[in-house]
């Protein structure tokens, strides 16, 4: 029984009871981001306040895993600055590429918090883009969020990989 | 994970057809295991099938012992090439009581298509006045329907943007069948094409070609019939069918991949300009330009998918030998029972006719509370292979209301106790997520 180590508790609990859910106004980017090979959408809005991810706001529909992922990320990137929220997907993408690792995972534990209960994914080739959907939306979201807002004086390039 | 809840017992399990057991010492894959440890039950034969050891041993043997590119060369090796590689190109029509050069071999169901639909635009600027007997363009119809798997769908959708000609399609009725109700005015005489799917993939609807034929034939519109899951399911005959084409794929029908057919009425197929040129369709070539050979050899241009033609032609032996009316009625006893016992499951809404009348064994569901690729993953868990998601049929799930769905489909070497393990693993998933 592998189950347990996708499914953990953490995970069914930002499933059941999603954090942040719902489109909030205002907001200065929206996104809508979908998983081809299976139909999974998210619309995503980001709200700045200068420098700072205000607020992010969310509606959409796919498994359990790109739920909780959405609740989770939710929880880690309101209130950081931009680029540390853009920072926190980039470990996260490297959670998802860890292939199952524990070491990782151990290593990352204190910037993902509860994202870090995603590690399981990670033996599941066809599901990290579950989980990583949200976290492409929010990239994209914030990219044009500064873009588009005055205060982007000094725009920051999202750290790299795909 | 185990289930105690108890199925149904209704007696549905009348003797299937095909010895089962017998069968499965046929295919390798199915003796090993997966998930730690567990038996593979595989029940996603409508993605793509698992291939017998006669197949498997037909493509080795082409490649050990006569591997040479047909069609070319006077040596001995390709003349043996040239021979296995005919012999399958007639072996394979007649088990869709076709003539030899009405067969067109092509990499899948999907280009099989996408060579018909781009024959029909390059018609329009054929040099050869004859090419242009199927030309479409701007005032002219495509018709389809909602049922269309994307490979019959897109390419379609991208013909009218290249020519300007509109796209119309049949619609869906509630219980999962086409909606044939205003069939004589969606084809109509500005219609060029109509293409249609025998058997879908996600509902397992089993349409009706006839009328369609009748309808298209009167006003002058070609019909292609989509057999990729009907082909491999049950006996057809394209003088039966009546349509002008029929398109389907070998790796689902236990042959390998890489190897579909493209079947045309030969009259239909003559007037057709190529699709892919080069090597091997030309009939004269200069450098001012070049002609080409009759079908089937127009349409495939280069060294074509030897060992997987022969490969195909020992699965339609295969076939054969078991029969396909067994195969049919093999899959039809499987389908009933399935269907029985997952739709007594509490909170399970099956997609697609409840019952076996013109339905094959293409059995989609939903499972209240869980989203498709959840259940999947608890299914994958058990060694269950199904298939999750909109099964390259995004329209049908969302005129069904659903975001995707999660999919069973048999063969001849499922057996009741694959559909027992489907019923307790979706059981199972629901103890997991807690909806029950």
């Amino acid at each position: 029984m592998q189950l347990e180590s996708m499914y953990q508790e953490i995970i069914l609990d930002h499933y059941k009871n999603p954090h942040g859910r719902g489109l909030r106004d205002p907001f200065d980017a929206e996104v809508h981001h979908v998983n081809p090979t299976c139909g999974d959408e998210v619309t995503l809005r980001v709200k700045l306040d200068g420098d700072t991810v205000a607020d992010v706001s969310y509606e959409g529909m796919g498994c359990s895993i790109s739920q909780a992922s959405v609740s989770a990320m939710y929880d880690l990137v309101v209130g950081k600055p931009v680029a540390e929220a853009l920072e926190t997907g980039e470990h996260f993408m490297t959670l998802m590429q860890a292939k199952g690792d524990p070491a990782v995972a151990e290593k990352l534990e204190d910037e993902l918090e509860d994202a870090v209960a995603f590690a399981g994914v990670s033996k599941y080739p066809a599901r990290i883009k579950c989980a990583l959907m949200s976290w492409m939306a929010l990239k994209d979201a914030s990219a044009r969020a500064l873009s588009t807002t005055v205060s982007a004086t000094h725009p920051t390039t999202p750290a790299g990989g795909q | 994970m185990t289930s105690t809840a108890s199925r149904p017992d209704t007696g549905a399990r009348t003797p299937l057809p095909l010895d089962v057991e017998a069968i499965r010492a046929d295919f390798p894959i199915l003796s090993r295991t997966v998930r730690d440890g567990k038996r593979l039950v595989y029940l996603d034969s409508g993605a793509t099938s698992q291939k017998p050891r006669q197949v498997l041993d037909a493509e080795r043997w082409f490649y050990e012992n006569v591997n040479a590119a047909p069609h070319r060369g006077a040596h001995q090796l390709a003349e043996e090439a040239t021979g296995a590689y005919e012999e399958a190109r007639a072996k394979i029509g007649a088990f869709i009581g076709a003539p030899e050069n009405e067969v067109v071999f092509t990499r899948n169901t999907t280009e099989a298509i996408n060579l018909v639909a781009y024959a029909l635009s390059n018609a329009a600027t054929a040099k050869e006045p004859e090419f242009r007997t199927y030309a479409v363009g701007q005032g002219d119809e495509i018709v389809v329907t909602e049922m269309e798997h994307h490979a019959d769908l897109v390419p379609w959708q991208q013909l009218c943007e290249r020519t300007g000609a509109t796209l119309r399609w049949l619609g869906l009725t509630d219980d999962g069948r086409l909606d044939l109700s205003d069939l004589a005015t969606v084809v109509n005489e500005r219609t060029k094409l109509v293409a249609v799917t025998q058997q879908s993939n996600i509902l397992g609807t089993i349409n009706p070609i006839a009328p369609i034929v009748e309808r298209a034939h009167e006003v002058g519109a070609l019909v292609l019939v989509d057999g990729a899951q009907s082909v491999p399911h049950q006996p057809v005959d394209v003088t039966e069918l009546g349509a002008d084409f029929l398109v389907f794929s070998g790796h689902k029908m236990l042959g390998p991949t890489g190897v579909g057919v493209l079947w045309g009425r030969y009259e239909v197929l003559d007037k057709l300009p190529p699709f892919l040129t080069g090597g091997s369709m030309i009939e004269v070539v200069r450098m001012e330009g070049s002609t080409f050979m009759p079908p089937p050899q127009r349409f495939e241009a280069g060294v074509p998918m030897t060992a997987q033609v022969v490969g195909l032609g020992a699965a339609v032996d295969y076939l054969q030998r078991l029969g396909m009316e067994k195969v049919e009625e093999h899959e039809r006893a499987l389908t009933a029972y399935a269907l029985e016992q997952i739709a007594a499951i509490p909170g399970v809404t099956v997609i697609g006719p409840p019952d076996t009348v013109a339905r094959g064994g293409a059995v989609s569901f939903t499972v209240e509370g869980i989203h498709p690729h959840d259940v999947g993953q608890v299914l994958d868990d058990l060694g269950i292979a199904v298939r999750v998601g909109h099964h390259c049929a995004w329209p049908v799930v969302r005129r069904y209301g659903v975001p995707a769905t999660t999919r069973a489909t048999f063969y001849v070497h499922t057996g009741y106790d694959d559909v027992d393990a489907l019923a307790d693993g979706i059981r199972a998933a629901q103890k997991f997520f807690g909806t029950v």
